[in-house]
């Protein structure tokens, strides 16, 4: 056991380093290279090869980004600058801040900035504690482990549009299966995508059962690397599971912790896909009284249903503030949480 | 030597990352523009080539069901038709217009749902070819016509099907609940205003069979009885008149007696649970366009059949419909208005009747329809051309406006569905519909 885990452990290492040598080997041999006297066509166009070659390989990246992201996002800007319709996309006149004035003091959108969080937290919380459960009971010796690893990650490969159809048949009021299971405990029927707080435990329910597999294995790669040693020292000192749990794994996950809080924050920023296929016919409104509008289906309801693609643009700007505003924070705590270690 | 061999290889990766970016860039490039890919052999071969129509549809336009595509190749040797579906309208219609608007990417032929019928006539006009100069504009139905029509007098887009309203009601489980059950009479009982239909839903729920009510929802009957309304939510000179509008106030107070009445199922039409709400039988009626015949026989199977029966709406009125129009991007225009005319002619709207019972927009074929067999039995042998055409012949005229379907949907959607599934009174429905159609409105 422990030597597997050593064993796994140093690969992870290893390979870390590997990107940081090369461009300073490159480095080097370039220095050693010198000034060197009258320069041969080739040896320039080795030189030129050396430098030029790497932003090559890059540039795919940058120039897709540059077409498919930077462009878009600038030209969203400007768009929401401007009162746009989309049955007139020529006929653009000068609205200034009023999409944002406009926002500010719209019900609608802190209806959904609101829902935006409450969803987010009822599924990112649950989310991150069952995964790092599941990561802990997978990290023991069992049988046919990798089966056990191997069905946690399908709920993630399965399209979010299929689960959301069989979870919203699940919840239907009237003949669904949660409500007839509820129904033996005495419960009545739950008027699921209608009720306040209903309509948003079941978009988080589709949320948690899709990323709980896929952040609970990326745990789980990290407990393998945490040194066995640790544990047996920890058990010498009399420590029990649950205690070796706390004050061994947890603190060794932590950098892991933050990365999958950051990613599921920000995955909990853009949701939009299972609360609109939740909805079903009307989805982009997120149910009659907008109980699970997110900020992006908002987005979605003002740009391409209603039409009015200036005000989209400026909730789509505003969406990528706030997550700026996310990412601030997120540096703030993890700057805190390593001065503090 | 083993230097070059390094650098030749570097050379070529080099090379190939080139390639594949400009290839990437220029598949982007190719992909904005893939009406151009259609026409490779056209034109330019000379002689006459094979041509490439696209038609831009959503939902089922039974056209292809109705072998009508392939019907038309054989008499157009040199042409071959692809149709592009979109199964949802509010994901097709925002992507038409994009594409309108950037003058190109667009199908030969578009269609157009009426509900988005006067944003196009008032907003793209200008990017559809004039069909009225094309056909004889007498054989469509006068207010199907004007619906396409601009104020000058072009018509950018043909009438396929509309949407004549009847009550399909299932016969078994009227019988049950002790009513009446048959077309006639029944028909004869709510004639002339949906508040009797809800009073025979009334009586229904006295003795409703286990597990079943009278309507599948209350926004279906909102739909149905707006339908036959003279004003809807704009007037005559496109004013947004919705909140005083007569038409909505009397439909709007149907679709409350039904909201707080517990007659309805409480189900949102096209979901997935309506479906199954029709497989289990769990709602007797269903107000009945033209169009719902094929989906009910779809979605009941063979438990519904012989079981269902079609009697007269309460008024007559019209619930949906497309047009066929033909953007002036389009590559091959002329032989996109060839289809368009062919496709939309008495005849073919006659054999897509035969198929799946959409009923059409050219009432000289209303003397030659002829349900599928297999229709006809499953609907307790209705007289259902009948039924349509008397429907058909007297809808009003009615004006829509350019955000009729999100106001509309403010009202269903939100208003309605508030009283009826989370128990508001209907005042604070109504309300709550004003306020999203402020938001709707820019105001």
């Amino acid at each position: 056991m422990s030597s597997s885990k050593q064993a796994l452990a140093h690969p992870a290492s290893s390979a870390e380093a590997a990107p940081g040598t090369t461009p300073g080997a490159a480095r080097g041999a370039r220095g050693r290279g010198g000034p060197a006297a009258p320069d041969s066509w080739r040896s320039r166009l080795y030189r030129w090869d050396m430098k030029a070659s790497p932003y090559a390989f890059v540039a795919p990246f940058f120039v897709l980004f540059g077409a498919f992201s930077l462009v878009p996002l600038l030209y969203t800007a400007w768009y929401s600058l401007h009162d746009v319709q989309l049955s007139a996309l020529d006929h653009q006149t000068w609205a200034g801040l009023d999409n944002y004035k406009n926002l500010l003091s719209s019900d609608f959108f802190w209806n959904a900035l609101r829902n935006t969080l409450s969803i987010g937290v009822i599924s990112t919380v649950p989310q991150l504690l069952a995964a790092l459960g599941l990561a802990h009971l997978l990290n023991y010796r069992l049988r046919g482990s990798t089966a056990w690893r191997v069905v946690m990650l399908t709920p993630y490969a399965t399209s979010v549009a299929a689960a959301t159809l069989v979870f919203t048949l699940l919840y239907s009021w009237d003949g669904g299966m949660v409500n007839w299971v509820l129904h033996f405990f005495g419960v009545d029927p739950v008027n699921w995508r209608e009720s306040d707080w209903g309509s948003q435990f079941a978009v988080s329910s589709i949320v948690i059962w899709r990323w709980t597999g896929y952040n609970a294995l990326i745990y789980l790669a990290a407990m393998q690397a945490i040194p066995a040693d640790l544990y047996e020292s920890a058990a010498i000192d009399g420590a029990n599971r649950w205690q070796q749990f706390r004050h061994v794994t947890i603190p060794q996950l932590r950098p892991t912790i933050l990365f999958t809080v950051v990613v599921s924050t920000i995955g909990a920023t853009q949701l939009f896909g299972e609360p609109l296929l939740f909805g079903g016919v009307s989805g982009s409104k997120g149910g009659s009284e907008h109980q699970y509008q997110t900020l992006g289906l908002y987005m979605y309801d003002q740009g391409w249903i209603i039409g009015n693609l200036g005000k989209a643009s400026a909730i789509a700007w505003s969406m990528f503030l706030i997550l700026l505003i996310v990412a601030a924070v997120n540096l703030l705590l993890t700057r805190r949480l390593r001065k503090s270690q | 030597m083993r230097t070059s061999i390094r650098r030749s290889r570097r050379l070529m990766a080099l090379a190939a990352v080139a390639a594949l970016t400009t290839g990437l860039l220029a598949g982007c490039a190719n992909d904005s523009d893939d009406g151009s890919s259609n026409d490779s052999g056209g034109d330019g071969g000379g002689g006459k080539g094979r041509i490439t129509l696209t038609i831009g549809t959503f939902g089922v336009f039974g056209y292809k069901q109705a072998g009508l595509y392939d019907e038309y190749m054989k008499l157009h040797k040199d042409i071959s038709i692809k149709e592009n579906v979109t199964t949802r309208t509010d994901v097709y219609w925002p992507k038409v217009l994009t594409r309108l608007q950037a003058g190109s990417g667009t199908d030969d032929v578009q269609a157009i749902e009426v509900g988005n019928i006067t944003e196009a006539v008032q907003t793209q006009a200008n990017k559809f070819v004039d069909l009225g100069k094309e056909v004889d504009k007498s054989q469509w139905l006068d207010w199907k016509l004007a619906q396409a029509t601009t104020k000058d007098g072009r018509t950018i887009g043909l009438g396929t099907d509309i949407g004549p309203m009847a009550i399909c009601y299932r016969k078994d489980l009227f019988r049950k609940a002790g009513l009446e059950t048959d077309r006639t009479k029944l028909a004869a009982r709510w004639k002339g205003d949906w508040a009797k239909y809800v009073d025979v839903g009334k009586q229904y729920m006295q003795k409703a069979p286990n597990g079943t009510k009278f309507v599948d929802s209350a926004s279906s009957v909102y739909n149905a009885a707006l339908g036959g309304a003279e004003t809807r939510y704009y007037d005559k000179d496109g004013n947004v008149v919705w909140d005083e509008s007569a038409g909505v106030k009397k439909s709007w107070d149907a679709a409350m007696a039904v909201a707080t009445s517990n007659m309805s199922a409480k189900l949102k039409q096209f979901d997935k649970p309506w479906d199954q709400g029709f497989a289990n039988g769990t709602f007797a009626t269903v107000a009945c366009p033209a169009w719902m015949i094929g989906y009910i026989e779809q979605k009941s199977g063979d438990a519904g059949k012989g079981n269902w029966d079609v009697a007269a709406a309460p008024t007559a009125a019209n619930w949906g419909g497309s047009f066929l129009g033909v953007p002036t991007a389009g590559k091959h225009q002329k032989e996109a208005i060839e289809l368009v005319k062919w496709l939309t002619a008495p005849e073919q709207q006659a054999k897509v009747f035969a198929k799946q019972a959409s009923f059409p927009s050219t009432p000289s074929a209303y003397a030659s329809l002829k349900p599928a067999a297999d229709t006809t039995t499953y609907f307790s042998n209705a007289p259902i051309t009948q039924i349509f055409a008397d429907s058909a012949k007297t809808i009003p005229v009615q004006y829509f406006g350019v955000k009729d379907q999100p106001i509309n949907s403010a009202l269903t959607d939100v208003g309605i569905l508030q009283v009826e599934q989370k128990g508001k009174s209907p005042e604070q429905g109504w309300d709550a519909a004003k306020n999203e159609i402020k938001d709707v409105l820019g105001q």
